[in-house]
């Protein structure tokens, strides 16, 4: 009897052969595998939105499993004592049983809100890399603007989602919500009218928000999700200036196999994080709140951190009441309608605006440091200002409480700050980053301190420095300014021993200083290359 | 008919006259409260008032009358009002501002009954009314229900309190007794209305305090309750812990610069 042979070592050879030759999938693949990403931290931020959205869309599909999004109204018989013989509706009961009843349904809801949390953060904290360091300008105009679509899609996706539970909490945001709706102007009471089925809060709200927050909202979104990243593909990754990297290639590691690893890790401890967040901090405690009725409206009633900055708005708007032509425009349509209108369309543009005003036209696919764009850093730092002024004066009654401050001060020192600080911001961040750039070529014009101080004849002092490259009669350096990173240590430069490489611990050992009184060594020529 | 002369009709008006003088001076000797005649304190009130005439008068002034501009009169502020006071030790309190703070309390218990009997004697007013330190057991449900409507508009969902205007605000009841949260309902210290028992009967007060209790000594499920103020602290968490963690790892997976 012949044995028949068989190679272990062939299987995945064989399997890929056979599933090329029925799909063809070797050309396509090849790309995609070989995909090349720079390696920088700040570029894996957008990662985490991902990777939240993915933990949203498994934890979400568990409480769905359970959650009945009826405005029926029951007796509440089930474990949670405080609210015993409680009238309320089905939607807050199946809640409540979420977290009481239902095996792993609490830690399920808790993570579902903290990524939820996260989801939005990351998208901002990416939004602001992206801002600062003009990866925006074209090519990439339409993923900015992708982006920011993804931002208020999430912003909705997550109100809608806040109001589901149908506790006092919630029903006062969507309380809220229905009182912006009502301040529009001539179409506002229709608005309202038909989104609520008549009159608030009806029967089919809820229902409405459900179908919103469970399918359409997370299909827009993921669709645009497969449209950003789609994009950065084909358009490839930016990078960060510097030493044979050019407006035509990408350096970085390829996707697969070292970078595959690095992402399916990353994903990891994004799941991690929010599991133990979801298990260690509690989020949302609808128990707490109580069933939602027109009368009850907490203390300390807030909507969550990425809608803050409107409560905070609504909070400082005076109350100028217009009246014109028999309508009535009430204070609250500014803060409400008009300046998310603003926020949600005006940054949209910015590309192009930018494009405009610095009449650049051109293909970018290197990034800037934010000091060499001093003017959009300041624009960058002013608009995180206004935002945060706003987000913090919709939490200032929590604030005005536990910091002993008046609420009246609170309010006040909002509205004035609104007006002060994102010009102060816009000053200050230009500032820093004239400063910096003017470091910057002070290293390059007179090169890098060495620590070494020199008594000349006359008793003068001076310091002496290493010149980062061949220097002119003057003594000072010819490299030009190009907005790469300048080494300003004599160990970046292989002077004094290897750099401490490493964030957590060094990577390499360091050497010991070469004896006293040596002169620095000449730069080789490959760390000239590197700067 | 009979016919009177003039001098005896005169004689019989003068005496329906005398008859009806003594009887309208008779009842208001009755019932008209004097002056002079002072019903004499009991031993607990006695004690109050020594407190009252050392830590009290220079602001709330001779026989509880007020002093203008320094303390309101407590005549008929009852007993209730004055223990929830001094046991929580807002009295007496240190300075005049938007709103006197709890602090640790210069009287004990006891002495803040006394100084309460003292009060109630001189004035009346309400009382709290059981005698120990708890309050009768109430339907924590129903009570859950009342906060809510109440309570919760200003001390807030947790109870962990809320700011009001112009530096006035409603405290946390994260130390309050069953006592002071009776008489702080009964009495309405400070910015706080009065839910009389028309508003909360005693029962429904009862049922407002197991709830108010019960949510203080309930553990909360979800893991640490971030001071259960809602998404102030929630969203700072996600900053503060979320997102500078995973800055970091993603320092640790990708490189600087």
């Amino acid at each position: 009897m012949r044995k028949r042979k068989f190679n272990v070592k062939e299987i995945p050879a064989k399997t890929a052969g056979e599933i090329d030759d029925r799909f063809q999938v070797a050309t396509p693949l090849r790309g995609i595998l070989n995909k090349v990403f720079p390696d920088h931290w700040t570029f894996l931020l957008g990662e985490i939105a991902l990777f939240s959205f993915i933990i949203l869309l498994l934890t979400g599909t568990f409480l769905a499993l359970f959650f009945d999004p009826s405005m029926q109204e029951v007796n509440y018989q089930g474990s949670y004592l405080p609210l015993r013989d409680v009238h309320m509706s089905r939607a807050y009961e199946t809640s409540l049983n979420l977290s009481f009843d239902v095996r792993g349904g609490l830690i399920m809801r808790q993570m579902h809100h903290w990524a939820a949390l996260l989801f939005m953060a990351a998208i901002v904290i990416h939004m602001a890399r992206i801002f600062f360091t003009g990866a925006f300008r074209k090519p990439r105009e339409l993923n900015w603007i992708i982006g920011m679509l993804m931002f208020w899609l999430g912003f909705t996706e997550g109100f809608a989602g806040y109001s589901l539970p149908d506790d006092a909490l919630s029903g006062t945001g969507l309380r809220i919500a229905s009182a912006i709706m009502l301040s529009i102007p001539v179409i506002g009471s229709w608005v309202t009218a038909s989104l609520f089925g008549g009159e608030f809060p009806g029967e089919i709200i809820l229902s409405r928000l459900y179908i919103l927050h469970v399918f359409l909202l997370p299909l827009i979104l993921l669709t645009l999700i497969t449209v950003h990243v789609g994009l950065v593909i084909v358009q490839k990754h930016t990078q960060w200036a510097g030493p044979g990297r050019t407006n035509h290639n990408v350096v970085g590691e390829r996707w697969f196999p070292r970078y595959v690893i690095k992402q399916g890790g990353f994903f990891m401890v994004v799941f991690g994080l929010i599991a133990l967040m979801g298990g260690l901090f509690q989020i949302n405690p609808i128990w707490l709140f109580g069933p939602y009725e027109a009368a009850v409206v907490s203390a300390g009633s807030q909507p969550d951190w990425y809608v803050m900055f409107l409560d905070g708005s609504t909070r400082l708007m005076p109350a100028w009441e217009i009246r014109i032509w028999g309508y009535t425009i009430p204070p609250l349509f500014w803060p409400t309608v008009v300046l998310p209108g603003i926020l949600s369309t005006v940054p949209m543009l910015y590309p192009f605006i930018e494009a405009r005003l610095t009449k650049d036209k051109g293909h970018h696919n290197l990034l800037q440091r934010p000091r060499d764009m001093p003017e959009r850093t300041g624009l960058g730092a002013a608009g995180i200002a206004f935002y945060l002024v706003l987000a913090f004066s919709g939490g200032n009654d929590i604030i005005a409480d536990k910091f002993d401050i008046s609420l009246n001060a609170m309010t006040w020192a909002g509205r004035i700050g609104l007006l002060i600080v994102p010009p102060i911001a816009y000053y200050l961040a230009r500032r820093i980053s004239l400063g910096l750039q003017q470091h910057d070529r002070e290293v390059l014009a007179h090169g890098v301190e060495t620590g070494i101080i020199k008594l000349l004849p006359n008793g003068q002092y001076v310091e002496v420095h290493q010149p980062l490259a061949p220097v002119d009669d003057h003594g000072h350096g010819e490299l030009p300014y190009v907005g790469w990173t300048v080494p300003k240590k004599m160990n970046r430069l292989g002077a004094l021993g290897p750099a401490l490489r490493g964030f957590f611990k060094p990577i390499e050992e360091p050497v010991k200083p070469r004896s006293n009184g040596a002169k620095p060594a000449e730069i080789s020529e490959k760390e000239k290359e590197k700067v | 008919m009979l016919t009177r002369s003039p001098a005896a009709r005169k004689v019989t008006a003068a005496l329906r006259m005398l008859a009806a003088l003594v009887l309208a001076g008779g009842i208001y000797t009755l019932i008209s409260p004097s002056a002079q005649a002072t019903a004499p304190l009991s031993a607990a009130a006695q004690e109050g008032k020594a407190l009252y005439d050392t830590s009290c008068i220079s602001c709330h002034g001779n026989n509880a009358q007020g002093v203008e501009g320094r303390g309101p009169s407590l005549l008929g502020v009852g007993s209730a009002a004055v223990e929830f006071q001094v046991e929580t030790g807002r009295m007496p309190a240190a300075r005049q501002e938007a709103q006197i703070e709890r602090k640790q309390p210069l009287f004990d218990d006891a002495e803040a009954r006394q100084l309460g009997a003292y009060i109630q004697e001189l004035g009346g007013g309400p009382e709290i009314p059981f005698a120990g330190q708890t309050a009768p057991a109430g339907d924590i449900a129903n009570g859950g229900k009342l906060f809510r409507v109440n309570c919760s508009s200003c001390h807030a969902f947790s109870g962990g309190g809320g700011a009001l205007s112009s530096g006035k605000y409603a405290p946390t009841l994260e130390l309050s007794t069953d006592r002071q949260l009776y008489a702080a309902m009964l009495t309405g210290p400070q910015n706080m209305p009065v839910f009389g028992d028309n508003q909360l009967t005693p029962e429904e007060k009862y049922d407002i305090i197991s709830y108010v209790q019960n949510l203080k000594s309930d553990v909360d499920p979800g893991g640490w309750g971030l001071g259960r103020f809602g998404p102030v602290t929630e969203g700072l968490a996600i900053f503060l812990f979320g997102m500078v963690a995973l800055a970091f790892a993603a320092l640790w997976i990708a490189g600087k610069s």
